[in-house]
């Protein structure tokens, strides 16, 4: 959450995740759905650090609301989003 | 792109980096097909058995062997490392196609779908050129036999009910070097090949593998030896960071030195600006640019009427090796750039440039070494390139430079003379047959520029996004 009490969503861009697959997480960044509009904030960040030992083949990294969330894609993303927003509604 | 293809080669780059650099490839490297595909894993194609032999045909190329000149299937990657490795030598063509990865895509092929309504209007009866079309229990059918593939009955279906399948490779291919053999395995013809790379990248199973140096140059570098790197122009938007951090983040890699290509554009400019003048005044009809290796492959193969109008001028990599040559007489040369082209002009000139490296390969290498372009400090590149130098990385760059040089030099326009300039941005076999006719003087222009890669450069097979900003900041 930040400081707002907004979801954060931290897209790794760091060589490593970048490479394998953060470029195309970036989309969400750009065009983000409807209903998350002032309930999320995404940011682009230097790399995460969880890529330097052999967990790097999990890459692109994301970060939402503090946990670490490995194999990331677009999909992904947007369920533990939702999921985050749901919990939030009760 | 992002897809499980790309994903898989970098994913076995960083793999293949990351043990040269701790000093244990020579243990790890039989085992990682293993590592990748362990017991009980998911597989991609039929079994795992079959990928982990994909995987190991995949890192036979990383190191510079081919599939093509295999004699013994049971040698280990540790002997083809140390094959590798034993000598200074660049493999000899830049791609190879592997057999055993192809998925033998059937032959192109119209079939009708349950999409079809048998409707009244039955376009594509009525207008099949070969009447290869009959409709039967209301619904569609291609005679196979007759159907001369020319997709009429496909662009006119109203409900998109007609459909093709595709040969990727083949369908890519602007001059027709990759064909099935009798087994249905694709082979490419080298021949044939211009080495665009355009079959590579279109490949949906891999099965077109790029010959790798990788491994050669960050050996030189381990051992110590002087090492610089000469980057292409296309470089600027490749990564996350500006140019300066680029330039730094390559100079932590170990390499001694870092140039732009550009500064060798200016050269080229200046160069072909002159000789277009020299060769106008003397009355040719036409000269086209040479940058492009691929596209001086496709005018010696394919278009050989026209090679005598392609530019003589050496291009803005081989100027930038001199440079580079000039201030490090001893060192070794690394182009780095989008091209797998480049890494053959690179064995016509051998006394040039000593190894090529992509994008992609180096974006890895920082993967491997944990190395952040955004996190690096500014380098100070003493004289910044020309924008229009710059801009050769896209279509239309050289051009623009070329012009712009010419106002600086009279003589034609005073003359009465205008230049003509024509594009062909992207290599297919519609534009490889407008080489011919261009050739043969069958369209106007005095000025052409021909690009292999839609776009240009930046448009590459090993190109990491096809972004290009000649302005960013830090350059
Ligand atoms: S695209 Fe070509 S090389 Fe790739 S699997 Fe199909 S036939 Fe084989
Ligand atoms: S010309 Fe290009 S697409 Fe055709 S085989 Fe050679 S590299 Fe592949
Ligand atoms: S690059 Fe994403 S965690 Fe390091």
């Amino acid at each position: 959450m930040n400081e707002q009490g907004m979801i954060k969503v931290e897209i790794c861009c760091g060589t490593t995740c970048y490479l394998l697959g953060a470029q195309s997480l970036l989309a969400l960044e750009k065009s983000m759905p409807a209903p998350w509009i002032g309930k999320v904030e995404i940011v682009a960040m230097p790399c995460l650090e969880v890529c330097t030992n052999d967990n790097y083949s999990h890459a692109p990294f994301v970060r939402i609301n503090g946990e670490i969330v490995g194999d990331a894609t677009v999909d992904l993303i947007s369920k533990k989003v939702n999921d985050l927003l749901e919990r939030h509604v009760q | 792109m992002n897809n499980g293809v790309v994903r898989m080669r970098r994913e076995l780059m960083i793999r293949l980096i990351r043990s040269f650099l701790a000093g244990t490839i020579e243990k790890d490297i039989d085992k990682i097909p293993y590592e990748i595909r362990p017991k009980g894993s998911d597989s991609v194609r039929c079994c795992i058995y079959k990928d982990r032999a994909i995987i190991k045909y995949r890192l036979m190329a990383l190191l510079g062997a081919s599939y093509e000149s295999e004699t013994d299937e049971s040698k280990t990657l540790r002997e083809y490392l140390d094959d590798a490795l034993a000598e200074k030598k660049r493999p000899d063509k830049p791609i190879t196609a592997c057999g055993a990865g192809c998925s033998g895509c059937p032959d192109r092929k119209y079939f009708v779908t349950d999409n079809c309504r048998g409707c009244f209007a039955r376009p594509c009866f009525y207008n099949c050129p070969v009447g290869a079309i009959r409709v039967e229990n209301q619904h569609a059918v291609i005679n196979q036999s007759k159907c001369i593939s020319c997709g009429k009955c496909m662009t006119l279906c109203p409900f998109h009910a007609i459909t093709k399948t595709a040969v990727p490779c083949e369908d890519a291919c602007p001059v027709g070097a990759v064909k099935k053999n009798a087994e249905g395995i694709a082979e490419i013809d080298y021949d044939k090949c211009i080495f665009c790379g355009k079959c590579f990248s279109n490949c949906p199973f891999s099965a077109i593998m790029e010959r790798s140096e990788l491994l050669n140059i960050l050996n030189e570098l381990h051992k110590g030896k002087e090492v610089v790197a000469i980057i292409a122009p296309s470089a600027q938007d490749q990564f996350p960071g500006t140019v300066g951090q680029l330039f730094s983040a390559v100079a932590k890699i170990g390499f001694k030195d870092v140039l732009e290509v550009a500064l060798g554009a200016e050269k080229t400019t200046e160069h072909e600006a002159e000789e277009f003048q020299e060769k106008m005044i003397a009355g040719e009809r036409l000269v086209t640019s040479s940058c492009c290796t691929a596209y001086v492959e496709a005018a010696k193969k394919h278009a050989p009427e026209l090679l005598p109008m392609v530019s003589s001028t050496p291009s803005p990599m081989l100027y930038a090796a001199d440079i580079a040559r000039e201030a490090h007489p001893n060192a070794q040369i690394v182009f780095i750039g989008p091209c797998i082209a480049k890494r053959y002009e690179v064995t016509l000139h051998p006394d040039k440039v000593d190894w090529v490296m992509t994008f992609e390969e180096l974006g890895t290498v920082f993967a491997a070494m944990n190395i952040d372009v955004m996190a690096q400090a500014e380098w100070p590149i003493p004289r910044p390139a020309a924008t229009t130098a710059r801009n050769f990385a896209r279509s239309c760059g050289v051009t623009d430079a070329i012009l712009k040089e010419l106002e600086a030099h009279p003589e034609l326009a005073k003359r009465g003379f205008k230049a003509d300039v024509k594009f062909i941005n992207g290599l297919t076999p519609k534009t490889v047959k407008m080489l011919q006719l261009y050739g043969k003087g069958k369209l106007p222009g005095n000025f052409l520029e021909v690009m292999a890669c839609c776009g240009g450069c930046t448009g590459g097979p090993c190109s990491l996004t096809q972004a290009f900003n000649p302005d960013k900041k830090g350059i």
